[in-house]
């Protein structure tokens, strides 16, 4: 006897399309509706066979496991807690107050990803609006080193480049759209322009539209390898639109001025403003990091790279943040949420995870679950778990459990660690 | 549970007590007769020559949601120097003007205060709201959910549906969890989103040729309809403008006799002043609050020092980012609303603080009865929640308001009422304005005062003769009955609930809300509400 | 021996669905074992389109499978994870964020190397 369950919310990436509609027989998952591909894999390949925890690879009970990783936490001079954007957010609470109350620095991926889109925002603020807001406005959209077509499949349909809305009932035929990135991409190929710099000069390109926007002459034709003529013909269309909106991604986090490129970007959508309604929206990737962002920010005052070391929050992005208390061997244990550094950590800093006591929170197999020192394979979060997930335009969306394994939430295997290190 | 005060100078408006010598017993969190306890096994304190008070309500702060939150995230530089380190089950935290939520609740506790209301949430996003409350330890509390200029009210506005925006409106409360109907710029936040505002109320709102106006009537009137706890609860249009205070008259006039509470007053008072700098109108608007029945304010008084402004009030936002220069966060929220963060530090010797500041005092000392003028700073955007006693101190001590008017611009002072102002707070009146007063106007029974029935959230202060430190440092301070902190220190964490209201609505609207969710919104019908088992425990207070 | 070229590397679709199959599986592999290259940089480098090619940084070296792909000169692209992490160094500029984007990277056909030892 098979459920249909409507209104499921796909939880992988910022997009958090809440329109799906799943249907499972018991615990397995057998058909999803209007997923794209990434999410498609998130319900159909989540394994939700009987699992018990691992201490050191061998099968334990669960409250064995809850001992021994309060052990290792108590025993820890420098823990970290990392990951947390696959989870949701009443188990970010969780980790928090695990931090809070073993004195570890606690960390997101947003520190791999749009860490320096939250430096920039910190730096001069940040324009920006709700996904609705652009599919029923906006009639120009500029997306700057970041490819939707890849990244965030249901974007253009849902939200941008062919949704039709209040103010734009024909779609994409009353949108002029621009790509910005360093090559070609299948979302370039369906802009109206394609800006192609040359890498490394996100930052000349943008503070000459800067420039621009205030009617003031560059002293080249060319800039980052894009005729001025074409950044005049851009700068034209921003300033007269009805309602424009910038997206960005790695391509800018990622470039060498990291935080100072984006916060380029929010100047010009800001300084825009004086002309034309203008805003920007990171694409957040993981379906629940901007949710990190937010419960970091309200327990602690601060988005990530977070130490409770001395009892109180301390800020410390390139100190507090995992890449580098890993690549400089500062943390003595990890606990590792619904995350896989051990795949997406430059290699010398995963290698770290692997030379301390790592305790792994997550549903399924990964890198660093293959060596953790204690396992808990927990219920996948929107799919075996519910809770509460952030867009990337920061709209909160209830996520629904669809299959019931049985499996603890990660909010529950935190809860019981804070239990018996307390 | 059983707590004895005993002995204490009751200061308790609601029930006449002004300073009598009293005892209040405490059991199972509510205030009991002394007949109804055990003597023997309640926990007593000696009271004697200490003032007891019902504790504080904060009747309008931003403290926590998806506008708070991006506060606190733009502004790091807020937090360093304002840590508070974790002891016992008390939070760690951080923040001066924007405190992380468990200092945020601790904070309170630390000045006798109890309850408070977050002053707006936009119903897309009430979820988080919702969420973030959860972690404010320490305080009771309700969110203002924001309508002023939400599509469906106005296109209900155009088509004279005034039933089916009444079924909305209650049926929107219910989903987002609200406690009352907050309007905010009507029609100039929509108007931003095509880069313009509103300036007298009646313009027109693009794309619906409805008028602020009459958003303003339909909502108020709809509030007093359903019968809400509280009135509703109005930023009005043109804040911070030399126009302000003309409008602010005018929306008084237009409420026509329904009530209203009209908040952060003092940056809605302004007149055209000369060499570009406002001057107060207080007197004006003063004068119409005093001649209307059912409206009541707080003031938002101006604190010098740093402050973070956040409204939903999106053109107003921009507007202080092109005078400051100072960093922006805007937010357009689809069909619904829109708002923005600008940090700002406010100085004594800048002629347009000093305005401000006299502004929010001629309005305490002009409106004559206490039980319709609250204390407020709208936190954070005129200083933070933790300056009330600075306030207190103004109010009851004029040689100190003396001192501080003097040291403000001459270009502030020179047509100020302020100094012809003689007009001291009595420790009653305090009691009103920031207790007895915002509870009976958000229509909480159990809130803000000492009868028998009430929660047992209660402050108790030395008196002294510097008003800022004896209000700065409770003695002791209890949420329900239990000890929350103890001269002037946080000393337990305790959850707060919510309280919410549910109205009544012909059911019939949901199917046409699915249908309209369908092109309106981004979000499923099902999953815009805000469902059971999330948030605080929730308490729903009775309409009509 | 030429001049090194900028790597970059980020999100497929590929990579994604492989990803959900699990890190060990052949879809992961097929969809993170290659890097998108500029024609000319690969006759340039004598690298076959489909041919296998070496990556090394100073973090260490990698063989994948060379495609032509819509690349500018000097730029190669691979799809993230953990195969191109193993030439990401970890300097991260004071923000926590490494050079995901941006390391240099040497490329040489692997039948060269082969030939060399």
């Amino acid at each position: 006897m098979s459920t249909l369950v409507e209104n499921v919310a796909c939880p992988f990436c910022g997009c958090l399309c809440d329109d799906l509609t799943v249907e499972a027989e018991g615990t397995e998952i057998l058909k999803v509706r209007l997923a794209c591909s990434s999410g498609q894999g998130i319900f159909k390949d989540y394994d939700p066979s009987p699992r018990r925890p691992l201490i050191e690879g061998r099968e334990v009970e669960w409250d064995e496991a809850v001992a021994a990783a309060a052990k290792i936490l108590a025993a820890a001079d420098s823990p970290l807690i990392y990951g947390l954007s696959s989870s949701a957010s009443e188990a970010q609470r969780k980790a928090v107050a695990l931090a809070d109350r073993i004195g570890a620095v606690i960390d997101s991926t947003s520190s791999v990803c749009h860490g320096p889109t939250g430096l920039a925002m910190q730096a001069v603020g940040e324009p920006t609006c709700t996904l609705g807001e652009v599919r029923d406005r906006a009639d120009l959209l500029v997306f700057w080193g970041c490819n939707p077509d890849a990244s965030h499949l249901r974007h253009f349909p849902r939200f941008s480049l062919t949704a039709k809305g209040a103010l734009t009932p024909n779609g994409r035929a009353d949108r002029t759209v621009y790509v910005v990135d360093v090559r070609p991409t299948g979302s370039s190929k369906k802009a109206d322009h394609f800006l192609q710099v040359d890498f490394g000069t996100d930052f000349e390109v943008l503070t000459t539209l800067r420039l621009l926007v205030k009617g003031m002459e560059p002293s080249t034709d060319t800039v980052g390898g894009v005729p001025v003529a074409r950044l005049k013909e851009l700068v034209e269309r921003m300033k007269s639109c009805r309602y424009g909106v910038a997206f960005m991604g790695m391509g800018l986090t990622m470039g060498s001025a990291r935080q100072l490129n984006v916060a380029e970007l929010f100047t010009l959508v800001a300084e825009l403003n004086e002309f034309a309604r203008f805003s920007v929206i990171p694409m957040r990737g993981h379906g629940n990091v901007t949710g990190a962002d937010q419960v970091l920010t309200w327990t602690s005052g601060y988005p990530f790279a977070v130490s409770f070391a001395r009892g109180y929050p301390q800020f410390g992005p390139g100190e507090f943040t995992a890449v580098d208390m890993l690549a400089r061997r500062a943390a003595d244990a990890a606990v590792i949420i619904a995350s896989d550094p051990g795949a997406h950590f430059p290699a010398a800093a995963a290698a770290h995870l692997r030379r301390i006591p790592t305790i792994v929170l997550d549903h399924g197999p990964s890198v660093v679950s293959s060596h953790a020192s204690v396992l808990f394979p927990t219920a996948a979060y929107g799919v075996d778990a519910a809770g509460t997930a952030y867009r990337m335009d920061n709209v909160p969306i209830p996520l629904t459990k669809v299959i019931s394994t049985g499996r603890p939430t990660d909010e529950e295997i935190l809860d019981r660690i804070i239990e018996v290190v307390s | 549970m059983m707590l004895g005060i005993l002995g204490g100078r009751v200061y308790d408006p609601r029930s006449g007590k002004d300073g009598e010598v009293g005892d209040i017993w405490v059991k199972d969190g509510r205030v009991v007769a002394a007949e109804d306890v055990d003597r023997e096994a309640a926990q007593t304190i000696d009271a004697a020559g200490l003032v007891v008070m019902p504790g504080g309500v904060d009747v309008h702060a931003h403290i926590a949601g998806g506008e708070v939150n991006a506060g606190r995230k733009m502004r790091p530089e807020d937090h360093r120097g304002h840590e508070r380190a974790r002891a016992g089950n008390v939070r760690a935290g951080a923040g001066g003007t924007v405190p992380s939520t468990y200092l945020t609740g601790y904070l309170y506790s630390e000045l006798g205060y109890t309850t408070a209301m977050q002053a707006s949430a936009a119903p897309l996003v009430a979820r988080h709201t919702h969420e973030e409350l959860e972690d404010v330890p320490n305080i009771d509390k309700g969110a203002f959910i924001v309508m002023g200029n939400n599509h469906f009210i106005m296109k209900c506005i155009a088509d004279r549906q005034p039933e089916k925006a009444r079924d909305y409106v209650a049926w929107l409360l219910g989903a987002s969890r609200g406690y009352a109907i907050k309007v905010v710029n009507p029609g100039g936040v929509e108007n931003w989103k095509w880069g313009k505002n509103v300036a007298e109320l009646d313009d027109e709102v693009i794309g619906y040729g409805v008028t602020p106006r009459q958003i303003v009537q339909t909502l108020a009137t709809i509030a007093d309809d359903l019968g809400l706890p509280h009135s509703v609860h109005i930023h009005g249009i043109n804040l911070g403008r030399h126009t302000s205070a003309r409008t602010t008259v005018e929306t008084i006039a237009a409420l026509d006799g329904h009530r209203a509470h009209l908040c952060h007053l003092q940056f809605l008072s302004y007149g055209a002043g000369r060499d570009h700098v406002h001057k107060s109108e207080a007197a004006a608007v003063a004068a119409a609050v005093n001649a209307s029945r059912g409206v009541t304010v707080d003031v938002g008084q101006l604190v010098f020092g740093n402050a973070t402004t956040m409204t939903c009030d999106g053109p107003l936002q921009h507007g202080l980012h092109r005078a400051t220069g100072n960093k922006w966060i805007n937010d357009d929220v689809e069909g619904e609303s829109g708002g923005g963060i600008v940090p700002i530090e406010y100085k004594p010797g800048n002629p347009i603080h000093g305005t401000m500041w006299l502004t929010g005092m001629e309005l305490f000392l002009l409106i004559d009865d206490p039980w319709r003028v609250f204390l407020s700073t709208d936190h954070p955007n005129a200083g933070p929640f933790t300056s009330y006693p600075q306030v207190i101190k103004l109010l009851m001590d004029r040689d100190y308001r003396r001192e501080m008017f003097e040291s403000l611009s001459p270009r502030a002072r020179r047509e100020a009422l302020l100094p012809e102002l003689d007009r001291e707070y009595s420790l009653a009146e305090i009691a009103v304005i920031t207790r007895a007063g915002p509870a009976r106007a958000l229509g909480l029974e159990r809130k803000g005062h000492l009868g028998v029935g009430a929660d047992g959230d209660i402050a108790v202060y030395e008196e002294r003769a510097d008003k800022e430190a004896m209000f700065a440092r409770p003695r002791y301070v209890y949420k329900g009955g239990a000890l929350v902190a103890r001269d002037g220190v946080v000393l337990a964490d305790v959850s707060g609930h919510t309280f919410s209201v549910a109205p009544e609505y012909d059911a019939g609207i949901e199917a046409e809300l699915r249908e309209y969710f369908k092109k309106a919104y981004t979000v499923s019908f099902d999953n815009y509400s805000v469902r059971d088992g999330s948030g605080p425990p929730t308490e729903i207070v009775a309409c009509g | 021996m030429s001049e090194p070229l900028t790597l970059i590397t980020g999100r497929t679709r590929k990579q994604a669905i492989g990803m959900h199959k699990g890190k060990d599986s052949p879809e992961y592999r097929a969809a993170t074992a290659l890097v998108e290259m500029n024609p000319e940089d690969m006759a340039r480098l004598n690298i076959e389109d489909g041919g296998q090619a070496l990556l090394r940084t100073a973090e260490g070296e990698i063989e994948l499978t060379a495609h032509a792909g819509s690349l500018p000169a000097g730029l190669v692209f691979v799809p993230m994870g953990t195969l191109v992490n193993k030439l990401i160094g970890t300097e991260t500029l004071g923000t926590g964020m490494p050079s995901f984007k941006g390391q240099k990277v040497d490329i040489a056909p692997v039948a060269e190397r082969e030939g060399a030892s």
